[in-house]
Formats: C-alpha cells, sequence, structure tokens
C-alpha cells in the first residue's frame, strides 16, 4: 500500500517538533506555542487523511507498516491500524491540540519544556494505539508515563508530587506484571509456531490455544495491568489524585485519552489472545464495573471539588466502557468503543471548564459558587452543555454509548443475567443528580460570593476550543452512523475472536 | 408533516442563537418592540405546525381507514447489529390527534405568553425553551420507535427542567426554583429507568425497538406473559415518573415554581400526558399483560383520589391546580387500566382544554395580582377581571364534570368504562374522586373571584407584598387566547359523545382511533353486558354528585366561611396531614434521599475510598518503604562488613555444595 508509511508519519512528526522545540530560544514563548500548535494540527491533519483512505468494510489491519528492529528476538517495528484504533487515533490527535490552546494562559512557566512534553506524550499514546507487536506497544505504554509524570510533577497543584509518584508507580506496578505476560505468551508460542515472536496478528492465533490455566493466569496480568489504567473500581485511588493535581490539559489528557489505553487494551489484547479465560472472568470483572458505575457516581455526588467530582465521574463512565465490553455482544462492545469517544470528549469538555473557571477564581470549591448564570452566561451555557453530554441525554453523544452498552448487556449470553444491567442503567439516575447538582450549586441561585461578580466571561480563545468538542457531541449524538462505521467491522471480527460462531451460545 | 417536528426547532435555534441580540436592539432590553419579533418567531412556528398538522390531519381523514398510517424516515440514528432505530416518524391516527393537541394548545400558550412574560429579562430565552419544548415533544408522540419516543421523552424533560428553573435566582419554598427543577429531573429520571429496562427488554423479546414490527409480533407470537407483565410494570415505571402519579408524582407540585404558562403547556397540557401516550401507544402490550393493566388501573385510582383530597386544602393557586392535574392523570390511567384507552386519550383531549384554561386563567390573575399566589388573599376578583373570571368559570364547570361541557363526556366515559370493565369499586373510588375534585375546583373559584375582596388593605401584616391592590383585566394577547381556550372546554366534548346519545353514528372519537387500539381490546375482550339503563344512572349519579359538590362550595365559602375553618380546626390531624400533603417528601427525604447522600459521604467516600481503599494503596507503598529501611541498613559503605558478608556466603555456598554432594 502506498499509505503505508502515513501511520508512521503519525508517529515522527509530533516526536519531531518536540525535538525542533528545543531549538527555539526559551523567552521566545508565543513562537512555541505556535510551533506545537501547528505540529499537533499537522499530526491531526495525517490521521484525517488515514479516515479517508481507511477501508471501513475491512476488518483488516490497514497502513500496516513493518520493518525488522531487533533482529535477534525477532521483533518487528510493527504499525498498523483497524477501526478500533482508528478512532481513538483520532480523539488523540484531536484533542491534542485543543489543550494546547487551552494552556496559552494557564501555563505561563517553563512553557518549551510543556510543550515538548505535550508532543512527547502525543508520541506514547499514538504509539499504544497504533503498536501491533507487542514490544513496541509495551515501550509505548510505559514511555508515555514519563511526560504525563512530569506534566503533573512540574505544573501541577499544591500535592503535585505526591500525586505524580503515585500515578507512575501505580500504573508502572500494574505493567510489570504485563510485561511478565507478554514475555511469557512469547515464549509459550514459540513452541508451535517454531520462532520467538512478539507480533500480535500471530499471537492471535497461538492464545486460544494456551492451556486454560495458564491463559487464565495471563490474562488476569494484562487484565490487571489495563485495569489499573481504566481504572476499573477499587483500582482506582490514584485518578482522584492526579486528576486534582495535574494541570487542566494533563486532567483532559489523561481523562480523554490516557484512561482509554486500558479499555482499549483489553479490547485489543485481553478479548481476542485469552478468549477462554475472558469468558471466565467475563462477570467478576463485570461486577466490578458494574460496583464501579454506582460507586463513582455516588461517591461523585458528595464531592466538594469540582475537579474531583468529575474525576469520580470518570470512574463510573468507564465502568460502562469496561461491563461493554465483557457484555461482548455487538451492541455493547460498539457501544464501548463509541464511549471511549464520548468520555474523551465530555470528560474533556468538563475538565476544560472547570480549568476556564479556576484560572479566574483560583478556587474548584464549589460552595465558592453560585449564582454566576447572569455573570457569565456563555460559560453557564457551555457547562450546562458538557454536562447535558455527560449525563447521557439523548441527542448528544453520551446517550449513545451508555444505551448501547445497556442495550448489549442486557442481551449478552455471556453475562446471560438482568442484573447486571439493571443496577448499571440506576447509573443514568445518579449521573443526573451528581452534575445537575453540582451545575445548581455552582451556576444557579444567588451570588453569594461578593468576588465573582467581577467574573469575565469567556473569552474568544475559550469558546474556540469548545466549540470543535461540542460539534462533535452533537454529531455523535444525532448521527453516530459516522462513526459506529469505522469501528463497526473490528468490533464484529473481536466478538468472533472470542465468541467463535460456530461455537455458538454457552448458556 | 415533518416540518411539525423540524419548525419548532427552527424557532428554537433562531430565538436561542439570536434572541439576546434581537432583544438588544436599540439598546433598552425591554422594548417592547423587540419582544414582538421574539414572541411571533416563537409563536409563528408553533402555528405554522399546527396548521400543516390540520393539514395532515385532512389528508389522513380522507383516506380509507387501512391506510390511515404512514411513516416518514428522515435518516437513520442507531444502527448496530439488529439494533434498527431512526428520526422516522409515524402519522397515524393517534399521533395525529396527540400532534393537533400538542401545536393547537400549544401555539395558544405561545401567543399568551407574548403578554405574560412581557418586560422579562429572559424573554427570549423562554421561548427558545418553549420552541425546544414543543419539538421534543412532537419527537415524543410521532416517534415510529421507542429510542426516539425516548429522545422526546428525554427532551421533554430537559425543557421541563429548563423552564421550572427559568427564574433560578428566585426564591422558592424553602430553596429556589432551581432545586424544584433538579428534583423534577431526578424523578424523570427514576421513571426512565424503568422506561429504558423495558426497552431493553423488548430489544431482548422481539429483537427490534421499531413500533411497527415490536407491536405486530407482540401480537402474533407465542411470548409468555410474564415477559410481557415484566415489559409492562417497566413502562410504566417510566409512565408513573412523567405523569406524576404514586409513587413518582412528588416533581409535579413544585414544578409550579416556573413561569404559569409553562405550567400550562408542560405541566397540565401535553407534558405530562406523555406517560398515558406511551401507555395507549403500547396498548397491545399490556393488554397482554393483564395484571399490569390491574395495576396501572389501581395505580390511577389511588392517585386520582390522593391527590384530589390534597387539592381540598392548598391555598396556592397553582398548587391546587397542580394537585387536580395529577388527579386527572389517575383517571386515564384508570382508563388505560380498563381497558378504555381511547377513552383515555379524549380525557388527555379535554383535559388539555380545560386545565390549559384554568392555568392560564390562573397566570392571568397572578399577573394582575404582582404575582401573589395565595387565594386567601384574593376574593371578589370577577368585578376586576370578568373576562378571566367568565372563563375560569367555565373551565371549573368542565373539570367538575357538567354537561354539556367537554369534561362531563370524557370523565364520564372513564367512569362508565372502569365500572363496566373494571368492577363497582373503581367507579366508586372514581365518582367520589369527581365530586371531590367539583368540591375544591370550586373552592378555588369561589376563594378568588367570588365574595369580598381580601387583598389590599384587608391582608394581615405579613411578610406578603401589598402591591395587589389594582387587579386590573389581562391585555387581550392575553384574555383571546383564554377564550379560545374557553370554547374548545365548553364544545371540545362533542367529538366524543356516547354511543347512547348519539345512535347509529357512534363515538367518533372511538371510530377514529379505533385501528390503533383494535388489536389491543381484541386481546381483552372484556366488555361485560350492561345495559344503557345502568350507563344513564351512574351518569346521572356522578353529575348530581358534582352539581351537589359545587353548591356545597359555594355555601361553605361564600355563606359560611366559618364552616370551613371550623373544620380545619375540628380535624386538625387530617388537616395537617392533607395540608403538608401525606409528608411524602418528607418521608422520601428520610427514607431514601438523605440515607443515600449520607452513606455515600460519610462512608463510601471518606471511610471507603480514602481510608480501606485508599489506604491499602499507600499501606503496600509504606509497607515497602518500611521494609526497604530494614535492608538499606545492609549497605552501610563499611567495605570490611561487605567482607564478612561475602566470607559467610561463600561459606554457606560450600557448605551447601558439600552436603548435595
Amino acid at each position: 500500500m502506498e499509505y503505508s508509511s502515513l501511520i508512521s508519519y503519525l508517529l515522527i512528526i509530533p516526536f519531531a517538533g518536540a525535538f525542533l522545540l528545543l531549538l527555539i530560544n526559551k523567552r521566545n514563548e508565543k513562537l512555541i506555542r505556535y510551533a506545537g500548535l501547528a505540529a499537533s494540527l499537522l499530526t491531526f491533519i495525517i490521521s484525517l487523511v488515514i479516515y479517508f483512505n481507511f477501508d471501513d468494510r475491512n476488518s483488516e489491519f490497514q497502513f500496516v507498516h513493518k520493518f525488522s528492529w531487533i533482529e535477534n528476538l525477532n521483533i518487528f517495528y510493527f504499525v498498523g491500524i483497524d477501526g478500533l484504533s482508528l478512532l481513538l487515533v483520532l480523539l488523540t490527535t484531536f484533542i491534542t491540540p485543543l489543550t494546547l490552546i487551552s494552556s496559552w494562559s494557564s501555563i505561563a512557566s517553563k512553557v518549551k519544556e510543556f510543550t515538548f512534553f505535550m508532543l512527547m506524550l502525543e508520541v506514547g499514546m499514538l504509539g499504544v494505539f497504533v503498536s501491533l507487536d507487542l514490544f513496541l506497544f509495551y515501550i509505548f505504554w510505559e514511555a508515555m508515563l514519563i511526560p504525563m509524570y512530569f506534566i503533573i510533577g512540574i505544573w501541577g497543584g499544591k500535592e503535585r508530587i505526591y500525586a505524580s509518584i503515585k500515578f507512575f508507580i501505580y500504573t508502572m506496578f500494574g505493567s510489570l506484571l504485563m510485561l511478565v505476560a507478554i514475555i511469557w505468551l512469547a515464549i509459550y508460542a514459540s513452541a508451535p509456531l517454531g520462532y520467538f515472536t512478539t507480533s500480535l496478528p500471530e499471537l492471535y492465533s497461538v492464545g486460544p490455544q494456551v492451556e486454560k490455566t495458564i491463559q487464565d493466569w495471563m490474562f488476569l496480568a494484562f487484565a490487571f495491568s489495563f485495569a489499573i489504567k481504566v481504572p476499573l473500581f477499587p483500582l482506582h485511588t490514584w485518578l482522584p489524585d492526579a486528576h486534582v493535581q495535574a494541570p487542566t490539559a494533563g486532567s483532559v489528557i489523561l481523562a480523554g485519552v490516557l484512561l482509554k489505553m486500558g479499555t482499549y487494551g483489553l479490547l485489543r489484547f485481553c478479548l481476542p489472545l485469552f478468549p477462554q479465560a475472558s469468558i471466565t472472568f467475563a462477570p467478576y470483572i463485570s461486577v466490578l464495573a458494574v460496583t464501579g458505575i454506582i460507586y463513582g457516581a455516588l461517591v461523585a455526588m458528595v464531592q466538594k471539588d469540582m475537579k474531583k467530582l468529575v474525576a469520580y465521574s470518570s470512574v463510573a463512565h468507564l465502568g460502562f466502557v469496561v461491563l461493554g465490553i465483557f457484555a461482548m455482544t455487538q451492541e455493547a462492545v460498539q457501544g464501548a468503543i463509541i464511549q471511549m469517544i464520548n468520555h474523551g470528549l465530555s470528560t474533556g469538555a468538563l475538565f476544560l471548564l472547570v480549568g476556564i473557571i479556576y484560572e479566574r477564581t483560583h478556587t474548584r470549591e464549589i460552595s465558592d459558587y453560585g449564582g454566576i448564570a447572569r455573570i457569565v452566561p456563555v460559560f453557564s451555557f457551555m457547562l450546562m452543555f458538557a454536562s447535558l453530554s455527560s449525563i447521557g441525554l439523548p441527542g448528544l453523544n453520551g446517550f449513545v454509548g451508555e444505551f448501547l452498552i445497556l442495550l448489549g448487556a442486557f442481551k449478552s449470553p455471556v453475562l446471560n443475567n438482568w442484573w447486571y444491567t439493571v443496577f448499571a442503567t440506576s447509573g443514568v439516575i445518579f449521573a443526573a443528580v451528581y452534575l445537575l447538582w453540582m451545575y445548581q450549586r455552582v451556576v444557579f441561585g444567588e451570588v453569594k460570593n461578593q468576588k465573582l461578580t467581577s467574573l469575565t466571561d469567556m473569552n474568544f480563545r475559550e469558546i474556540l476550543v469548545m466549540v470543535p468538542i461540542f460539534i462533535f457531541i452533537i454529531w455523535i449524538g444525532i448521527y453516530p452512523g459516522t462513526f459506529l462505521k469505522v469501528s463497526e467491522k473490528t468490533s464484529a471480527k473481536i466478538i468472533e475472536q472470542v465468541l467463535p460462531s460456530n461455537q455458538v451460545t454457552i448458556k | 408533516m415533518y416540518l411539525t417536528v423540524l419548525l419548532p426547532l427552527l424557532g428554537f435555534i433562531i430565538n436561542g442563537a439570536f434572541g439576546s441580540k434581537i432583544s438588544a436592539i436599540g439598546g433598552s432590553a425591554s422594548d417592547r418592540r423587540n419582544e414582538k419579533v421574539i414572541g411571533i418567531i416563537g409563536s409563528g412556528v408553533i402555528g405554522l405546525s399546527f396548521l400543516i398538522t390540520i393539514i395532515a390531519f385532512f389528508q389522513t381523514l380522507a383516506l380509507p381507514v387501512e391506510e390511515r398510517k404512514t411513516i416518514i424516515n428522515l435518516f437513520t440514528w442507531l444502527k448496530v447489529s439488529s439494533l434498527d432505530v431512526g428520526f422516522a416518524y409515524q402519522v397515524d391516527q393517534l399521533s395525529l390527534i396527540m400532534a393537533l393537541i400538542v401545536t393547537g394548545v400549544g401555539f395558544i400558550i405561545h401567543v399568551y405568553s407574548i403578554g405574560y412574560m412581557h418586560g422579562d429579562k429572559g424573554f427570549w430565552r423562554f421561548f427558545a425553551y418553549m420552541n425546544l419544548f414543543i419539538f421534543a415533544m412532537m419527537n415524543l408522540i410521532l416517534a415510529d420507535n421507542f429510542v426516539l419516543l425516548f429522545l422526546g421523552w428525554e427532551g421533554v424533560g430537559l425543557c421541563s427542567y429548563l423552564l421550572i428553573g427559568f427564574w433560578y435566582d428566585k426564591k422558592f419554598e424553602k430553596s429556589t426554583t432551581s432545586d424544584a427543577a433538579k428534583k423534577a429531573f431526578v424523578v424523570n429520571r427514576i421513571g426512565d429507568f424503568g422506561f429504558l429496562l423495558g426497552m431493553f427488554l423488548i430489544y431482548l423479546t422481539f429483537n427490534s425497538l421499531n413500533f411497527n414490527e415490536v407491536f405486530t409480533r407482540a401480537s402474533a407470537f407465542g411470548v409468555p406473559e410474564t415477559t410481557f407483565a415484566f415489559i409492562a410494570i417497566f413502562l410504566f415505571i417510566g409512565a408513573t415518573g412523567k405523569s406524576a402519579q404514586i409513587p413518582l408524582f412528588v416533581w409535579l407540585p413544585d414544578a409550579m415554581a416556573g413561569p404559569t404558562p409553562v405550567s400550562a403547556l408542560i405541566h397540565a397540557a401535553t407534558m405530562v400526558t406523555a406517560g398515558v401516550y406511551m401507555v395507549a401507544r403500547c396498548s397491545i402490550i399490556f393488554a397482554s399483560a393483564p395484571a399490569i393493566l390491574t395495576v396501572v388501573a389501581v395505580i390511577g385510582t389511588l392517585t386520582a383520589l390522593f391527590a384530589a383530597t390534597i387539592g381540598i386544602v392548598q391555598n396556592d393557586i397553582k398548587k391546587v391546580l397542580a394537585y387536580s392535574t395529577i388527579s386527572q392523570l389517575g383517571y386515564m390511567f384508570l382508563a388505560m387500566g380498563v381497558g378504555a384507552f381511547s377513552a383515555g386519550i379524549f380525557h388527555v383531549m379535554t383535559h388539555a382544554f380545560f386545565k390549559a384554561l384554568l392555568f392560564l386563567g390562573a397566570g392571568s390573575v397572578i399577573h394582575s395580582m404582582h404575582h401573589e399566589q395565595d387565594i386567601q388573599h384574593y376574593g371578589g376578583l370577577r368585578k376586576h377581571m370578568p373576562k378571566t373570571a367568565g372563563t375560569f368559570l367555565i373551565a371549573a364547570l368542565a373539570i367538575s364534570g357538567i354537561p354539556p361541557l367537554s369534561g362531563f363526556f370524557s370523565k364520564d366515559e372513564i367512569l362508565w368504562y372502569s365500572f363496566a370493565n373494571g368492577g363497582f369499586l373503581f367507579w366508586l373510588i372514581g365518582a367520589l374522586t369527581a365530586f371531590i375534585t367539583a368540591f375544591y375546583m370550586f373552592r378555588l373559584y369561589f376563594l378568588t373571584f367570588e365574595g369580598k375582596e381580601r387583598f389590599g388593605h384587608e391582608k394581615p401584616a405579613s411578610t406578603r407584598s401589598n402591591r395587589g391592590e389594582h387587579p386590573h383585566e389581562s391585555p387581550n394577547v392575553m384574555v383571546i387566547p383564554l377564550i379560545i381556550l374557553a370554547v374548545l372546554s365548553a364544545i371540545g366534548g362533542f367529538i366524543g359523545i356516547p354511543e347512547i346519545f348519539s345512535g347509529e353514528h357512534g363515538n367518533i372519537f372511538h371510530g377514529w382511533l379505533e385501528p390503533v387500539f383494535k388489536n389491543a381490546e381484541r386481546k381483552l375482550a372484556i366488555y361485560g353486558l350492561h345495559t344503557h339503563f345502568q350507563e344513564i344512572l351512574l351518569m346521572t349519579i356522578s353529575v348530581a354528585g358534582a352539581a351537589g359538590s359545587i353548591f356545597f362550595a359555594r355555601y361553605i365559602y361564600l355563606r359560611k366561611p366559618s364552616i370551613a375553618s371550623g373544620t380545619a380546626k375540628k380535624f386538625k390531624s387530617i388537616y395537617n396531614l392533607l395540608w403538608n400533603k401525606y409528608f411524602v417528601d418528607e418521608l422520601y427525604d428520610a427514607t431514601v434521599i438523605n440515607p443515600i447522600v449520607k452513606t455515600s459521604d460519610s462512608f463510601l467516600w471518606r471511610i471507603a475510598d480514602n481510608k480501606i481503599i485508599d489506604g491499602l494503596v499507600n499501606g503496600i507503598a509504606s509497607l515497602i518503604e518500611s521494609a526497604s529501611v530494614v535492608i538499606r541498613k545492609m549497605q552501610t559503605g563499611v567495605a570490611q562488613f561487605y567482607a564478612v558478608i561475602m566470607m559467610v556466603g561463600i561459606a554457606a555456598a560450600l557448605f551447601w555444595i558439600v552436603l548435595s554432594l
């Protein structure tokens, strides 16, 4: 294919951009910002080119680029995309420039370093989504931690050191287990294949043949690592700390893209590599997912800090995604994939908005606000819009994902029990409670805090950041077909890999 | 026909996006001309929708019966696996009736609002929300699948939320209107929870969420009755939320915090009947689950009675009307429950007329009394605002079921079917409720429009404002809508004249809706043998009872007000119980809301999350750290110490090798 190197450009552009930045004088902040933005926009354009040349009727990996890397170990630089990774790549390249624009006023110190780390972060995230070699995947997976660690640790809040170390060690701990499992699997596979390889497509054919008990262990090692990243209840406690301490851009990337790497991993590796084990553990993981939905919502409800509230709401939202993945029906998996995008958009929007108001008041305590509707009408409108999207109002994006997930989980032959859906559906009530309650306390009522009367409404740049997100929130809400179509074949393939149709259903 | 959906959306976009600009033209924000532009756009789109609906209605009427259903498919919305739902609108007898009510009454209320909302800072916002509401409501009633219906269902909920909290910094009861708005949304969401589960089960059972496929399969397939029962109960939970039935009615009285035209349109005439519409639309499912149908009837009857009793003692004019709405919705569910689907829809229609009229009349009074809403501070207003009083009287007579006004026909039909299909007890409670309704409606009427003036100088030194001293008739833009609605309330019932009076023509309204409910009614087949004599007898009893109640109310509240206060004192505990609405809000607070919030705060977050889960994480970290402290001691930097350790190690290794030899 002539476009085969496009994916590599996707990685090279932000990477090269980051290093070119280093040549700019650090006092020339404006140039640094524009250069960083240009690099990320160029990456976005490349991803659009990939999108327009992507064949959504094909379930195979496309734009594959492969050459030998570590010959002794038969490890390849091997990248390519399918519908699932394409959507997440688009999300990443879409969100990154927006966060860069949003940081123009919030990041005042060490702009050069910040922009450098943001671009490196983008490389890491994109690398995770396009790697088709487990070894390469692992490198990106770990490498991406480093820029995030610095972003939280340098530009974060008061307890940024605690939060960044916790984030780093916690996720690192999980990934080490995964590394063990990767090596184990590759060695195990070398017997039937006759050679050592970490190539994903080849391991796909071996994974299902792995002896069940060993498969279970491998599955758990992978799943544990991904579950921390998601984060799945009860492995979520790094998230509120990291979110609250991270600068706005960090929170947006963290919620928007980083968390998706966990759910992406479950879909890309756990399910197809270890199908029998996935089915065995599906009920347990689903119980945790549903617990997370309710637990996250209830804890979000009583938060006093806006950012923490949004952070806990992520636990609930990602619970939906995990439930969708392990329901293993076409509806649910498609719902889970679109919900990953949705969460990135709506939670990203919420974090951006919280950041915008924080910049003006330097407080995120809900009780410090009240009655700002008349003072900052544009902000109030946008906060309402983002909240409704997160609540899952039909016509906006959140509904599409949640509805498909719940619908699919309800009829799932793997879960084969209504109660998962019944409890998960109660999450839609709580989502309305915590978000509307926060909205009411922040925006409605009378102005109690006189300092608020001098608030300025959103400026052009801030509106510019929000509008593209809102366009997609409506687009997915009204015409999700554009996006569902991209991942349709991929999700069907993943389900086929776990539940081969000739095996019928397990009741 | 789909234009009737899109036009309100257009109005919303225009007023929503440019409303603030329009009202700022020429400087002064309350410039009457600017308001007119917004008002005309806002009402105009609804008026056009209404016209198109009328045209569609007559076109459909001209078609032979079996062709009276068309589906307009705009585009696909959700298509995954066997799920395939779109923005597709179904025009049939039932949706046309509903569309006529929504756009017709909606248009009248929009026009009225131009007068009522005059001078409000949020004039444009108000019309934008109202248009959005009509858009959502039209989606709800025209949808050809459950998911699109749900979009409308949630959409009207959102508009209701936005409009209840329209004056978001205004004090309302213990807090602000935004509390009431949030409560409405959340309670509705509890209902939606049921509705969603209903949809999931429908999809699981029938492998589709399109009305046509589901209903065809439901009437043909050998699906077990328990499955139908589960679907029906889930859907009904949804209906109790939207249509304010026991146990989810608590949001509606608080919804009165919104501007009065909103109460008229959303919380009386249209949105709250969505639950009734949905049950009627799914009649085949409910008819296949007779047990649940009985539940519907029982809940409806109890709600009707329960709300009516509260209505007797309330003093806020809008609260009384709110409880009467809940009570009337109860009647509609009673009708559904006894399988009288078209009678229920008939009542939806007549109720839309007279209840909108009552609310707009109340709005006219409130407008002229400078937002005083306590009927104890009204009195004798007929002299000052005769047109409002006259139209209000017509509506009150209609809701009381006095022939030949519209309410008589629809209510009596429901009562008749509840007797014929349901049983004596349903009829008895229904009739009793009708008497109570007549009583409290006329209590309201007499205290407001007749008797001595109790406002102005006579007012006790309370905190209430003293501004309502010069009541006046409302402007024409408000009065003309009242008159139109009064005409409809008066004669609207004639299209549903029961068979015994109209003879060979039968009931026209039933005849029109018959194809929609045919399958469900055939499945139920419960029409017992009853004579016309019984029908006339029951009718006479209910009319006589209602008339008696009216005179009783007149006697008490005009002649002997002491009786009322005396009775209230004598039965203080009952009075308190009713005055406090049976303490349901307090009960929910104490048993559900507070425990959840408290547990989440003091246990889930502070203990489970911070101490246990996170404690464990940090605990492992500190465990490793303290272990490292011990191990670190080994790294002393003293070379001799390392040498010793090395020697010991070598010795141990040698020892082991020797042993294993």
